[in-house]
C-alpha cells in the first residue's frame, strides 16, 4: 500500500508537469487550430533562459526565474504567433505544421550551438526533504510540483470560465465570426492563448529541470509525452489534457515497477493506440464543438 | 609566361607535398553532442589538450598532427559512417569512440581497414572480439568489477544489493560482469532495474530499489543519467550506499548531480583526484584551458593521443600496421612516458593494466580512500 502511495505521488507529480505542455498543446489548437510540434523544446528552452540569467548576467534564482517568464511570454508567445503563425495559417494546417517541426529543430540546435550539449545542473526550487506519509517516503519536492501544476492549471480554467476575457477567448475558440460579431477582439483573445501557453511551458521547465537536468535535447521526449496525453485526454478540452498528462504520468511508473522498467517507454504508446482505436476523441473529449 | 606558370605551379606542387609529408593526420570520432555528449565532449577536450601538447613539443617524429574530429551524435550508425570518413580522409589512427555501443560497432570498419583505433569505451565485448586493431584507455568493466563486489562484500558488509544500469552495450557489459562477481561472492541480487539511454525520469526505478529491501545499490548508467539518478535517489530519500564503477564517482556527475553525489562510492580507473603528480598536472592544465575539472573521459582522450605518439615512436615510422603490432603486449612507464600519466600495459587484446583507486565523494569532490594494485 505504502509503496503504491509513492508510486502515485511520484506519478501524479511528473503527471501534472505533462499536463501542463498538454494543456498548450489543446489550447492552441483550439484557438487558432495549430498543433505545435515544438511544444517539447518550448518546455526545453526557458530552463536555458533561467541559466543564462544566472551564469551569464548573475542574477539570483528568483530575478532568473521572473526574467524567463517574460521572456518566454515574448518569444514562445507573442513572437511565435506573429513570426511562425500568422504567416503560416492562411497556407492551411500542414504547413503550419512543418513550420513547428522545423521552429523545433531550430531552437533545440540553437541551445546545443549557443549553451552546450551537455545537461546542466538547474537549481531546484524546493526542498529535498522526505515526509513519512502512512509508511510511504514522499517527496516534498514531488508535492510541491503537484501543488505549482495544479495551482497553475486551476487558475487557467477560473481565468477561462469566470473572467470576461476568459468567456470571451472560449467563445473565440467556438466560433470566431460570431464572437467578432458579438464585439469580442479575436486577434487579441488569440495572442492571449498564445502568452498563456508560453507561461504553461515555462512553469513546466522550471518545475521539471531540477530532476531532468536542463539539456537541449529535453524537448524530444516531452514533447512526445504531451502530445500524447493530449491526444489521450481529448485534444479539444483543457480537463482532457490534464487527465492525459497525469494519467501518462502515473501509468509511466506503474508499469515501471511493476511491469517492466525495460518496456516503460512502450506502455504510454500503448495506451495511445488503445484510445484511439476506442475512443478517438480521447478520455474527455467531444466528438464535436471546441472549448478552450 | 608558361614556362613561369609551369615553374610556380611545379613549386606549389613541392611546397604541398612537402607540406603533406610534415604533417600526420588522425582523427578523433566523439559523442560531441546527443546523450554521450557529457562523456563525448570532455573526451575530446582531454585529446585536444595532449594533441596541441605534443604540437608545441616538435610533433611525432617530428611532424606536426593535424587532427580530424567527428561528431557521432551518439548514434552508432553514425560513428561507423564517421570512422570510415575519417580513414578516407588519411587517417593513421583513430581516437573515440566513448560509447560502447558506438565503438563495437564502428570498431569493425577500423579492424577492416587495419587502422589501430584507441577507445575510451570500457564495455567487457569491445576486447573479446578478437580486433587486433582495438586499444583501451582504460580497462574493461570486467576488471572492475571484483573489486568493486570485494568492497561490497568485505568492506561494506553488505549481502543484499540493487542494480540499476544502463540498458546499452556498456550497461549489459557492466551488468553482467557484476552479476558474474556478486553470484561467485554470494551477493543477493535483490532488484535488477535496467534504464534507456538518455532516460530522464528515475522516479519508479529509486522506488523499486528502496523496496526491494536492498542493502546497498550499484549504479551502472553514464553521466548524466547517473546524475539523475541520484537526484531522484536523493529527493526519495534512499538512504543505502550507492556505489559505481568509474563513471558514478566521475567529477561531471559530480557537478551535475551537486549536493545529490554527496558520499557516492566508486571504483574508478582514473581520477583528476588520485596522489599522482602527473595527474595533478593534467588536472591544472586542463582546468586552466576548459574551465572545468578533467573527469575520468579527459583523461582517457588524453592518454589517448599521447599513446599514439609514443607508440608511434618506438615504431619509428608512421606505420598503421606496424603501430597495432607494437600495442600488444607494450608497457609504458609514466617516467619515461609521461603522457600516459600512470605507468600503463595492453595485452594481446588491446586491454588495460593499471592501478585503480577507490573514491568516495565528499565536499563536491573525489577523495580517494584506497589505491588498488593492477588486475
Amino acid at each position: 500500500m505504502a509503496e503504491l502511495l509513492q508510486i502515485l505521488v511520484s506519478g501524479l507529480s511528473a503527471g501534472a508537469i505533462y499536463a501542463l505542455a498538454a494543456v498548450g498543446f489543446t489550447l492552441l489548437w483550439q484557438a487558432s487550430q495549430t498543433i505545435n510540434f515544438a511544444q517539447g523544446e518550448f518546455v526545453m528552452l526557458p530552463a536555458f533562459f533561467v541559466l543564462a540569467g544566472m551564469t551569464i548576467f548573475g542574477l539570483p534564482l528568483w530575478a532568473a526565474i521572473l526574467t524567463a517568464m517574460v521572456l518566454s511570454l515574448l518569444i514562445l508567445g507573442a513572437m511565435f504567433k506573429k513570426l511562425i503563425v500568422e504567416p503560416m495559417l492562411p497556407h492551411g494546417t500542414l504547413p503550419l505544421v512543418i513550420a513547428t517541426i522545423a521552429l523545433g529543430l531550430l531552437m533545440k540546435e540553437s541551445v546545443k550551438e549557443f549553451y552546450s550539449a551537455q545537461g546542466q545542473p538547474f537549481p531546484t526550487l524546493f526542498p529535498q526533504h522526505v515526509l513519512d506519509f502512512f509508511g510511504a517516503s514522499i517527496s516534498v519536492q514531488d508535492i510541491c510540483n503537484l501543488i505549482v501544476a495544479f495551482a497553475a492549471i486551476i487558475s487557467l480554467q477560473l481565468f477561462l470560465g469566470r473572467t470576461r476575457t476568459g468567456r470571451a477567448m472560449q467563445a473565440t475558440a467556438q466560433d470566431p465570426r460570431v464572437a467578432e460579431i458579438l464585439g469580442v477582439d479575436v486577434k487579441r483573445m488569440v495572442m492571449y492563448t498564445f502568452l498563456i501557453n508560453g507561461a504553461l511551458a515555462a512553469i513546466a521547465s522550471i518545475l521539471i529541470s531540477p530532476v531532468y537536468l536542463a539539456k537541449f535535447s529535453n524537448g524530444e521526449t516531452l514533447g512526445m509525452i504531451a502530445f500524447i496525453a493530449a491526444i489521450v485526454g481529448g485534444f479539444n478540452q483543457i480537463k482532457g489534457a490534464l487527465v492525459g498528462g497525469l494519467l501518462i504520468g502515473v501509468i509511466d511508473n506503474v508499469a515501471a515497477v511493476y511491469i517492466s522498467a525495460e518496456y516503460r517507454a512502450a506502455i504510454p504508446l500503448i495506451l495511445l493506440i488503445v484510445i484511439i482505436m476506442v475512443r478517438p476523441q480521447g478520455i474527455m473529449g467531444t466528438s464535436e464543438g471546441r472549448t478552450v | 609566361m608558361l614556362k613561369t606558370l609551369l615553374t610556380g605551379t611545379a613549386l606549389a606542387a613541392g611546397f604541398g607535398l612537402a607540406a603533406q609529408a610534415d604533417t600526420i593526420h588522425i582523427a578523433n570520432i566523439a559523442e560531441l553532442s546527443g546523450a554521450g555528449a557529457a562523456a563525448g565532449s570532455v573526451w575530446a577536450d582531454g585529446v585536444h589538450l595532449a594533441i596541441d601538447e605534443i604540437n608545441e613539443n616538435g610533433g611525432i617524429l617530428g611532424m606536426k598532427v593535424d587532427m580530424a574530429e567527428y561528431d557521432s551524435q551518439t548514434d552508432p550508425l553514425q560513428s561507423r559512417a564517421l570512422v570510415q570518413k575519417a580513414i578516407d580522409g588519411g587517417a593513421f589512427a583513430l581516437l573515440g569512440t566513448v560509447y560502447s555501443s558506438s565503438t563495437v560497432v564502428n570498431m569493425l570498419v577500423a579492424q577492416q581497414n587495419g587502422i589501430p583505433q584507441f577507445t575510451g569505451s570500457e564495455a567487457p565485448s569491445i576486447t573479446s572480439k578478437g580486433n587486433p586493431y582495438i586499444f583501451r584507455t582504460a580497462f574493461g568493466a570486467q576488471k572492475g568489477m571484483p573489486k568493486i563486489g570485494a568492497f561490497l562484500k568485505d568492506t561494506l558488509g553488505v549481502d543484499k544489493v540493487a542494480i540499476a544500469w544502463a540498458n546499452t552495450e556498456y550497461g549489459k557489459g557492466g551488468h553482467d560482469a557484476f552479476t558474474n562477481v556478486a553470484e561467485e561472492m554470494g551477493l543477493d541480487i535483490v532488484a535488477d532495474v535496467p534504464s534507456e539511454q538518455g532516460q530522464a525520469d528515475f522516479s519508479a526505478d529509486v522506488l523499486k530499489i528502496k523496496n526491494a529491501g536492498a542493502e546497498a545499490v550499484f549504479i551502472y548508467l553514464t553521466e548524466e543519467e547517473s546524475a539523475r539518478f541520484l537526484i531522484e535517489a536523493e529527493k526519495q530519500g534512499l538512504d543505502i550506499p550507492r556505489v559505481g564503477d568509474t563513471v558514478l564517482a566521475s567529477q561531471k556527475v559530480i557537478d551535475l548531480a551537486g549536493g545529490a553525489a554527496e558520499g557516492a562510492l566508486g571504483h574508478v580507473g582514473l581520477s583528476a583526484d588520485a596522489p599522482v603528480p602527473l595527474l595533478k598536472e593534467m588536472d591544472a592544465k586542463f582546468t586552466e584551458r576548459f574551465g572545468y575539472r578533467p573527469d575520468h573521459n579527459a583523461i582517457k582522450g588524453y592518454i589517448g593521443a599521447y599513446t599514439i605518439k609514443y607508440g608511434t615512436e618506438i615504431v619509428g615510422e608512421i606505420d598503421s600496421q606496424k603501430l597495432a603490432d607494437a600495442m600488444h603486449g607494450l608497457c609504458l612507464d609514466a617516467e619515461t612516458y609521461p603522457g600516459v600519466l600512470m605507468d600503463i600495459c595492453w595485452d594481446e587484446t588491446g586491454e588495460v593494466s593499471r592501478e585503480s583507486f577507490m573514491v568516495e565523494v565528499k565536499n563536491n569532490a573525489q577523495e580517494i580512500t584506497t589505491i588498488l594494485p593492477p588486475n
